[in-house]
């Protein structure tokens, strides 16, 4: 890093001998995991900038916002709709909870076995490590599954601006009745909070700004779908990970410029991996920045990763919001309807989910379908059984892994998925 | 290939956690020699000793240890998984189903026809149900490995063993013993409970026909006993089970070297 954060981290009060020692670890994992791919797309040079400047350089542009009255919001899942918070004239960015930090204190709040995004999420803040935390003026938590609706019963005990969100488990006409009523209510939250009031006008552009990144993240994942593959699961898996922290704008700019590459190089075939590698779906838990692990295996192992079903990948950017409406009602009616659709594991029952799989199978071409569960997340757990039988009864070969942060079970991982990919050559 | 298929040698070596084992076959597929080494806390000094045995064309690696072996001798590679399965369904021509249980892995295989790998299941982790698992317990019941399960199957009954974990499991026979239990009848529960889990990983995958039981612990003859009873269904065993992973290796070998 060529710039040195230190006085920004410290106002911020991060543990700066802690924070070090991550940037250290995510440092060295970048570059063994990322810049030692080959036949890399050149526009990832623009991700590989993002990454070196995660806690550094956005948040350098966070704190400039701040200083210029704009407010931050930080959040846990693809259910917090960043049109409501941009229509403010707010930043909404993820929050961290990708990696393992200061486990013993954690399981001093947490039982042992609580999935590890939730337990990273407390780590981050008990370690004081996350910069986009530690500068948001809102925390939104969501009652999503019952680990984290228990979790942020005790995180707001850490924090003293976390809101809570309630969320559907079902879908009906009442339930989405009471997820208008919830995103209304975090309407209102967040004008009281920004001080500013959310207009037909703000909405609309708002909806205009997160259209146009999904769109651009759509074009990504279309391009994948060509053989040889134009760019690496790990690759494209990183630009659905910075979708939750960039500027809007810039990374809408920054994905369709690499997507003008990509199709060249289709032209050309030039690939990331040989054309006839075997094609890979991956499809559960969200992995959020720097889960790159199975990702790592699978794509060191010779397959290539052509699409992520999961909320940092499609099931979080499918659909865009409706842009047809004309007054703030029916703007917010669209954004409901456009998330009501997100087929989270948390929903009972949960067939579009399934459908949705199958859909990108073949969309993809992928020829197999490794089932990603994150130890003791019960919906996605629960739900890889049936995932897994469906598939099989249509032939296509699916590995369930359930895995954690930790790399002690990398071994094993390693011989379960090369004996996958064997499976599928 | 040569015209004379017997001329040229083609080797598979499984370097496991617990054991090296080294297989060379002809073009056809037929066993020449075999070699076994305890794989000790430097394997690829072992695995180096033992090659140096014998003369090969041509070698391909399995086992946990594949990976050190690609990057010492430039080797190809096959997970133990297709590596099982294909010396399993080579012996075995009409089985479809494959039980590797090793030093520190098991996995149950299914097969298509062709001796292709069509789903498995793999322990995690933990050395639960392993051969680990049965050294240690056959060291706290004071039992040799060797013996382990010929003592087991002489008991009259089991004792219900309900953990799988090692750590646990150990404290449980060290309980029973301290009750005055009898270390037969301690011992075969331990069978059981590996085969509970083994059979579970077997219906996983599979539901009927014989199934080939490979790996170390397929020499345990309480092992294949108790197996056979839980799943009512034939259970074969190869000439020597612990070879399988390198002779399927080794035919593995001779098939991308024809």
């Amino acid at each position: 890093m060529t710039t040195d954060y230190t006085s920004m981290w410290q106002e911020l009060g991060l543990d700066l001998a802690g924070h070090d020692a991550l940037l250290n670890v995510l440092g060295t994992a970048y570059t063994d995991i990322y810049l030692s791919q080959k036949n890399r797309p050149e526009g990832m040079g623009y991700f590989d900038f993002v990454m070196s400047e995660v806690h550094g350089l956005r948040i350098k542009e966070l704190m400039d916002e701040k200083a210029a009255g704009r407010k931050i919001i930080g959040s846990y899942c693809v259910f917090v709709p960043e049109e409501i918070v941009l229509a403010a004239n707010a930043t909404l960015v993820g929050l961290c909870s990708g990696a393992d930090f200061a486990m013993e204190k954690v399981e001093q709040l947490l039982p042992r076995n609580t999935c590890a995004l939730i337990k990273s999420s407390f780590g981050f803040k008990i370690g004081r490590v996350c910069p986009y935390l530690e500068s948001a003026d809102m925390i939104v938590g969501e009652n999503t599954c019952d680990g984290k609706k228990k979790a942020y019963e005790t995180l707001g005990a850490l924090v003293d601006n976390l809101y809570v969100m309630d969320l559907p488990q079902t879908k009906t006409d009442q339930t989405r009745d009471l997820l208008k009523a919830e995103y209304m209510k975090f309407k209102t939250a967040v004008e009281e909070l920004t001080g500013v009031t959310i207009t037909a006008e703000s909405l609309k552009a708002a909806i205009d700004v997160v259209n146009a990144k999904r769109a651009a993240i759509h074009r990504l994942s279309a391009l994948r779908k060509a053989d040889p593959a134009p760019i690496s699961g790990l690759d494209a898996l990183l630009a659905n990970q910075v979708f939750f922290y960039d500027n809007p704008a810039r990374f809408t700019e920054s994905v369709n410029k690499i997507c003008d590459e990509l199709e060249t190089r289709i032209q050309e075939k030039t690939g990331a991996f040989p054309a006839g590698a075997p094609r890979i779906l991956v499809s559960g838990c969200p992995q959020a920045v720097p889960n790159w692990k199975l990702h790592m295996i699978v794509e060191t192992a010779g397959a290539v990763i052509v699409g992520e079903e999961s909320c940092v990948g499609e099931r979080g950017t499918r659909n865009l919001t409706a842009d047809t409406g004309t007054t703030v009602d029916e703007m917010m009616d669209a954004i409901v309807d456009r998330y009501f659709e997100v087929d989270c594991a948390i929903f009972t029952p949960n067939p579009q989910r399934l459908d949705h799989i199958q859909e990108m199978v073949t969309a993809y071409n992928a020829q197999g379908v490794i089932h990603y569960g994150l130890q003791f997340c019960q919906p996605y757990l629960m739900e890889s059984i049936p995932v897994e039988k469906a598939l099989e009864e249509k032939n296509i070969p699916c590995l369930r892994v359930e895995t954690d942060y930790g790399m002690e079970d990398a071994g094993q991982l390693k011989t379960r998925v090369e004996a996958f990919i064997e499976q599928l050559r | 290939m040569s015209s004379d298929t017997t001329a040229v040698r083609y080797a598979g070596i499984d370097i496991g956690s617990r054991t090296i084992k080294l297989v060379v076959v002809d073009g056809t597929g037929a066993v020449l020699e075999t070699f076994q080494a305890d794989t000790g806390f430097d394997p690829m000094t072992t695995a180096t000793a033992l090659i140096a045995k014998v003369s090969f064309d041509k070698i391909m690696a399995t086992g946990y240890g594949r990976n050190l072996f690609e990057l010492s001798f430039d080797a190809p590679t096959v997970t133990e998984i297709k590596a099982h399965a294909r010396g399993a369904w080579t012996e075995f021509p009409d089985a479809r189903t494959v039980l590797d249980i090793g030093g520190q892995d098991s996995k149950a295989i299914a097969l298509f026809d062709t001796g292709k790998v069509k789903k498995f299941e793999m322990n995690d982790r933990c050395a639960a149900g392993t051969g680990k698992f049965l050294e240690i317990m056959a060291a706290t019941l004071g039992f040799d490995l060797e013996d382990f399960g010929a003592q087991a199957l002489a008991a009259e009954k089991d004792l219900l063993i309900s953990s799988m974990c090692t750590v646990f499991a150990e404290s449980e026979v060290t309980s029973l013993i301290a009750r005055g239990e009898d270390r037969k009848e301690i011992a075969r529960g331990l069978h059981t409970s590996v085969i509970r889990r083994a059979a579970g990983m077997i219906n996983r995958v599979s539901s009927d026909g014989p199934i080939v039981f490979t790996g170390g612990v397929a020499k345990n003859p309480c092992m294949v006993q108790l197996l056979a009873g839980k799943l009512d269904r034939e259970i074969r065993i190869p000439s020597d089970p612990q070879l399988a992973g390198a002779y399927g290796a080794a035919l593995l070998a001779a098939e991308a070297g024809a």
